[in-house]
């Protein structure tokens, strides 16, 4: 069984796009939305959720006022600058800016502090027509840490061992942070989706970086290809040197657009198109090289 | 005056709207107008000012924690402490380390050990770097270390060091609906959500508002790359009674001139009039102010 992740530094560059179609085109494949932010893998793939877990989306303290001595203490350890004086001039936490490390609690003289966990994020095992799938849905504002995505690849792996799955694909994050290093933590390959811009290179070039420091095997596809000949050159001179191979050159096309509207991968929309008949090489040269 | 520009979804032209709105304010307001990138995991806006200089960078750290295994005693207080299980103990190896990883530099366990064996050292975040572009205050850029998973505690240090800086700040989000974007829009006065006209543009710009609202702040919309997709998301906006206060025309010309870097070297009347409805509602807002 083999992981493979799809990334692209930059947002919107297509990896969700990218991630539909090979969902089409494979077989034997546990399909999984690493971007629990903003997840729109299940847009085209409309799973039919056959199970619903609540997720810790972290502590928050809470000061009650009637105990509160106003000593200030909380106030000026908080190293997150969470905790304010309200109008009546008594310490309050901002529960967006807590990271619930509970150091107020556990300093607070008078004992006025406590800390509560929230389950406001949720993932979910469910199946497509195109196999079974993990996804996650995030309370908005919550604090994306990585854990949820580290959680939802472990049941997609428990899945794919079970039905003794061919490949994982994850839909990855944008970004480099800490949800991205989650989704390619022992992933087996990177998929990377760049778009021929200055700053989808520019934004590529960091992914890259992050991703060598983990030693994964990386590959790629240019998406809007032909957008900008000049720099889709320059992206292509960059993958050399880096010593990535290209799989595919998909070109700017608004049935990619179109195929989304219908809820469909672009393959399911028009399998004659260019567009699809790229994507199939990509997906037949991806396995070849794992 | 703070306007936060932000979107669910990645790729709808946060950063196009971000340096358009920049470039159009500094014309009307003599200049008096900063740009904030703080989209630190992948900082973009720079590279659409070709020719401009560096005036100022700094590097930031944060404070991450060493256990001395000479004086600590392996009582356990400060992995009880922890609560991002980031301590690891093993007394029979006289091992005691902290993942930097894990690590949130929160202080739980420096205040807990009562061995005075917890010190704290500096691990670089990334850097804030200030730049002359030729109009405007200037533009500021926060980049996070690559590696680094400490991007919220980034923005917060860049939105400090540029706080005051002009009577108009703009700032760029990162792409989300998560804690960096919080840390981004909240003390913003007026937020611009740009989106475009596709299923999972109109399904993450309900993910932000749901955000915004929560968030208790005014916004607005910005469509771009109207023309592609459907018109599902202007019935969302109507029936939401959503202010629409752009409308931007998706052109391969203008995706191609993006793709150079070229959004303001030769701005064009179409471009202009475009942002026209934008600018003259931000222009609204700061007269109220």
């Amino acid at each position: 069984m083999k992981e493979i992740t799809i990334l692209s530094g930059k947002g919107g560059a297509g990896k969700t796009s990218v991630t539909a179609a090979l969902a089409a085109l494979s077989k034997n494949t546990v399909f999984c939305d690493n971007d629990v932010d903003a997840a729109d893998l299940h847009l085209i793939l409309q799973p039919e959720i056959k199970e619903k877990h609540p997720f810790s989306s972290g502590s928050k303290s809470t000061i009650d006022q009637e105990i509160c001595t106003n000593c200030g203490l909380c106030e000026s350890s908080c190293r997150f600058h969470a905790i304010h004086p309200n109008s009546e001039g008594y310490p309050e936490v901002n529960h967006f800016q807590c990271e619930g490390c509970r150091l107020c609690e556990r300093i607070c003289p008078a004992e006025a502090i406590s800390t509560h966990e929230n389950f406001n994020n949720h993932w979910f095992v469910s199946t497509t027509r195109f196999g079974q799938m993990v996804h996650a849905k995030m309370g908005p504002g919550e604090e994306n840490s990585g854990k949820l995505v580290s959680r939802i690849r472990e049941k997609t792996r428990e899945i794919a061992g079970e039905i003794q799955a061919d490949y994982i694909l994850n839909d990855g994050p944008p970004g480099i942070g800490c949800s991205a290093i989650s989704s390619i933590t022992g992933t087996d390959a990177v998929l990377l989706v760049i778009e021929p811009s200055i700053s989808g290179l520019h934004d590529a070039k960091r992914l890259v970086e992050l991703v060598k420091g983990f030693g994964i095997d990386m590959y790629a596809v240019i998406n809007k290809y032909d957008i900008n000949l000049t720099a889709s050159s320059a992206v292509e001179t960059f993958l050399e040197k880096q010593d990535i191979e290209v799989l595919g050159r998909i070109p700017f096309d608004t049935r990619m657009v179109e195929s989304m509207v219908n809820e469909k991968s672009v393959i399911e929309f028009d399998r004659a198109s260019s567009v699809s008949r790229e994507l199939e090489n990509t997906w037949t040269r991806l396995k070849t090289c794992l | 005056m703070k306007i936060a520009i932000a979107s669910g979804k990645g790729g709808t032209g946060k950063t196009t709207v971000a340096v358009n709105l920049y470039y159009f304010l500094s014309k009307n307001l003599n200049g008096n107008v900063q740009l904030i990138d703080c989209d630190v995991e992948e900082p973009n806006d720079l590279l659409f000012f070709p020719g401009s200089v560096k005036t100022d960078g700094l590097e930031i750290y944060n404070f991450v924690p060493e256990i001395d295994t000479e004086k600590c005693t392996f009582c356990r207080k400060c992995t009880d402490w922890c609560e991002f299980n980031a301590i690891t103990l093993v007394k029979n190896l006289g091992f005691a380390e902290v993942s930097h990883d894990l690590c949130h530099s929160c202080g739980a366990c420096s205040t807990a050990c009562e061995f005075d064996a917890i010190t704290e050292h500096p691990q670089s975040l990334g850097t804030i770097s200030e730049y002359e572009v030729g109009f405007g205050k200037r533009v500021t850029e926060g980049r996070l270390r690559i590696g680094s998973s400490m991007q919220t505690a980034l923005i917060k240090e860049v939105k400090k060091a540029t706080a005051g800086n002009a009577d108009i700040t703009i700032f760029d989000a990162p792409p989300g609906t998560s804690c960096p974007v919080v840390e981004t829009v909240s003390d913003a006065d007026y937020v611009i959500l740009v989106t475009e006209p596709t299923p999972f543009g109109l399904y993450d710009l309900k993910l932000t508002v749901d955000l915004i609202e929560e968030l208790n702040i005014s916004f607005g919309v910005v469509v771009n790359k109207a023309g592609l997709g459907d018109r599902k998301v202007y019935d969302f906006l109507e029936s939401k009674q959503i202010e629409l206060i752009g409308d931007i025309p998706f052109s391969k010309e203008y995706a191609s001139q993006y793709s150079k870097g070229e959004l303001i070297r030769n701005i064009q009347d179409e471009q202009a009039k475009a942002y026209l409805p934008v600018v003259n509602k931000v222009l609204n807002i700061i007269q109220k102010q």
